[in-house]
């Protein structure tokens, strides 16, 4: 490890030194409209590169998952470095790219356009830093990951995959210093109220009275602070104009908890929320679950979380550990040790002025190589570390 | 007849003459087909206060064609004297910048973008010059390859331009692929009353052109908005219609600009016009004016004619009408 750790600065500045390429991978990956379900253009551009690279068996599947493997020299055992394709962003949104001297701005720029150019430019760094590993690096761009996707495109893939993965590093534009070796048990669901007109009671004013008394009552629900558990109204619409009283109401919602079963207990009390509200006259309520992660972890004492904290501690990064809602779950639960790492800093994550910073994201590449380099090495595996 | 000619004519070179920037996607063949040719190529951006959209026109650029493919030899900004970072920015990103003021000195310095393409071809070193402007919102290396590419497979083409999708109301597979209002409303009709061969350019005006060296820099540039129209009519007097080429680069995301900035650029070009047809010896001389506009319409990828018989007829004022006068008692 100890020499790895001392190649940091060095390798921070080679990286540094061929900074186009990335940077012009992430204003391209960013200006490609890439809406959950709607990935396949930038998969198609994520094998392009793969292909270019020299990568093998470079193929998508039937989810819309871009993969390629970047052989090693032994090429026994598989690393996974993965970026999840979607963004949040529909197509008609304007996804042209700015690029300042010292940041980029624009829409799915940090979430996740930067980790996705991360993954898909790391085979012609390796290349020209004349970096060699004995590992295979099993190269994917992810489909489905945010919202309804409920990660259906790491899982497909995974459920799929045919090659043995030692562990599993998955990146993210931000932030750098996040360090995700756990996942939150997530359950994801949405609420849909409909009213009939000449409705009585409380639904003679329309769906979002109803919906507003669910909402109060879901708020009434008691959360834990220990284990640590939230429960999120992401977004709330409903009706069409001023003057006329909404026949429908939706919400969407999320509970995450760092409890094991917490969030199913959470949700069961939703249900009997939403059972209330649909009894009423004139009401239809209807709940639909949309999304579920298993609570899972690796220790913090992990020899793959050891070093990735050892080689932040060099590279002069705060660590923060943050729990992840993402595709780290499908890895963890396979018994795969993985890690979600963050490659810069940002602000403005999910609005239409997403901003990067350009000089931090070459120590988020250097800890991003390094980390490989010490799973490669062995320094990683638990019984070997 | 001759106006059948004319479009068989037409037909023929737009076939033979026309491209879709996919025709090039494989940059390595390029790269391999420019190493075959042996020439150089230089990628100029002429700039004024573009500060919003020069670093990520730098930033591909370089990469996709300099990093990754080194089809570009050099890349250079060539500016007017823009008051924001324009220069900073695409010095930032390793763009050749240099002050349009500073080259050439003695020959003074004139504002306009034609004085920086015309100073470019000193100042930079390939055989090939690639301009492209610096306000393209969706920017992409098919802005240069795209351009470059019938250069090096195709010896007798020495200019060859870009047009784009304009995406406008379009059904059943059929678009109207022509170019923008200027063109439409003022290059055109005047190509087609006098230059017919001409209209075969989908977009004259448009900004972004490659040429080979020895044609620069024996063409005379205006410095202002007639550069590109005097460009085409002193290249097809020279080395005629083949020697044209035009690449389909799909859309193209910019600035959209007010009526007032296409009345003077209508202006300059009528003004360039004019002075090309006197410098032919049509001033006062008039050739027979041809009856036919024509305009272009796509079909997936295939772009075809449709030709317009337009006579403007005249009426006599009223008053000379025998009737009239005898109806009002004159």
């Amino acid at each position: 490890m100890k020499d790895l750790i001392d190649a940091l600065p060095d390798l921070r500045e080679r990286l540094a030194a061929r900074r186009e390429l990335l940077l012009a991978n992430a204003v391209m990956f960013s200006e490609i409209p890439s809406h959950t379900f709607e990935e396949a253009d930038r998969a198609r551009f994520m094998m392009d590169r793969l292909i270019e690279a020299g990568c093998h068996n470079v193929s998508t599947d039937e989810l819309g998952n871009a993969a390629g493997i970047h052989q090693g020299k032994s090429g026994k055992r598989n690393i996974l470095v993965s970026a999840h394709l979607d963004t949040p962003f529909s197509r008609s949104v304007d996804h042209a790219v700015s690029v300042s001297p010292n940041s980029i701005m624009g829409p799915s720029i940090m979430d996740n356009s930067l980790g996705l150019a991360a993954v898909a430019t790391l085979p012609t760094l390796l290349e020209q830093l004349g970096i060699e590993l004995n590992d295979n690096l099993v190269l994917l761009g992810s489909t489905r990951s945010m919202g309804k996707g409920d990660i259906e495109g790491m899982r497909f893939f995974l459920d799929n995959n045919q090659l043995a993965l030692r562990a599993g590093v998955l990146c993210e534009g931000g932030t750098l210093g996040r360090l995700s070796y756990s996942s939150l048990g997530v359950i994801r669901g949405t609420i849909d109220i409909t009213t009939k007109r000449g409705a009585t009671g409380l639904a003679s004013g329309g769906a979002i009275h109803i919906l507003n008394r669910v909402v109060t009552k879901m708020l009434e629900i008691p959360l834990p602070q220990d284990p640590v558990t939230q429960l999120i109204l992401g977004s709330i619409y409903a009706g069409t104009t001023y003057n006329t009283a909404s026949r429908d109401a939706h919400l969407r919602f999320e509970i995450r908890s760092e409890g094991v079963g917490m969030a199913s207990e959470i949700y069961e009390a939703i249900e009997g929320v939403v059972a209330e509200a649909n009894a009423m006259s004139g009401t239809k309520a209807v709940l639909n679950k949309v999304g579920y992660r298993n609570n899972v972890s690796i220790n913090f004492a992990h020899p793959l979380v050891r070093s990735a904290r050892r080689i932040l501690k060099e590279l002069d990064v705060e660590e923060h550990a943050a729990p992840s809602t993402g595709e780290l779950s499908a890895l963890l639960g396979r018994d795969v040790p993985s890690l979600v790492i963050g490659l810069t800093k940002g602000e403005h994550r999910h609005d239409y002025n997403e901003t990067v910073e350009i000089e931090p994201i070459f120590t988020g590449l250097a800890q991003l190589i390094t980390l490989l380099q010490a799973i490669d090495g062995g320094l990683c595996d638990v019984d070997e570390a | 007849m001759e106006d059948f000619a004319m479009s068989t004519k037409l037909d023929k070179w737009i076939k033979s003459n026309t491209f879709h920037h996919s025709q090039f996607f494989d940059q390595l063949e390029l790269l391999k087909q420019k190493e075959k040719t042996g020439l150089t190529i230089s990628l100029c951006i002429p700039t004024l206060n573009e500060e919003s959209t020069i670093g990520k026109e730098i930033v591909i650029f370089r990469s996709e064609l300099m990093e990754r493919y080194p089809l570009v030899d050099e890349i250079a900004v060539i500016d007017s004297g823009s008051t924001d970072k324009t220069l900073e920015v695409a010095s930032s990103f390793g763009a050749d910048v240099y002050f349009a003021g500073d080259i050439l000195p003695e020959q003074g310095h004139k504002r306009g973008k034609g004085e920086n393409l015309w100073k470019a071809i000193h100042q930079l070193k390939g055989d090939i010059i690639c301009y492209v402007d610096a306000d393209i919102k969706n920017i992409h290396p098919r802005f240069c390859y795209g351009l470059v590419a019938p250069l090096l497979y195709r010896p007798e083409m020495s200019y060859v331009k870009a047009f784009y999708d304009r995406p406008l109301a379009f059904s059943q597979g059929i678009r109207p692929s022509g170019g923008g209002r200027v063109t439409e409303i003022l290059v055109r009709p005047l190509f087609s009353l006098f230059y017919p061969e001409l209209t075969g350019l989908v977009q004259p005006l448009s900004g972004e052109y490659a040429v080979r060296r020895h044609v620069l820099e024996r063409l005379p540039f205006p410095i202002g908005y007639g550069v590109e129209t005097s460009h085409i009519m002193d290249v097809y007097k020279e080395w005629g219609l083949e020697a044209f080429g035009q690449t389909d680069l799909d859309k193209r995301v910019h600035r959209n600009q007010e009526t007032l900035s296409l009345g003077k650029m209508s202006f300059g070009i009528l003004q360039s016009f004019l002075g090309r047809m006197k410098g032919m010896g049509m001033e006062g001389n008039l050739p027979e004016m041809h009856n036919i506009l024509r305009q272009f319409q796509a079909v997936d990828q295939q772009y075809e004619q449709i030709c317009h018989d337009i006579v403007e007829e005249e009426r006599p004022p009223m008053i000379d009408i025998p009737q009239y006068r005898e109806k009002m008692g004159y």
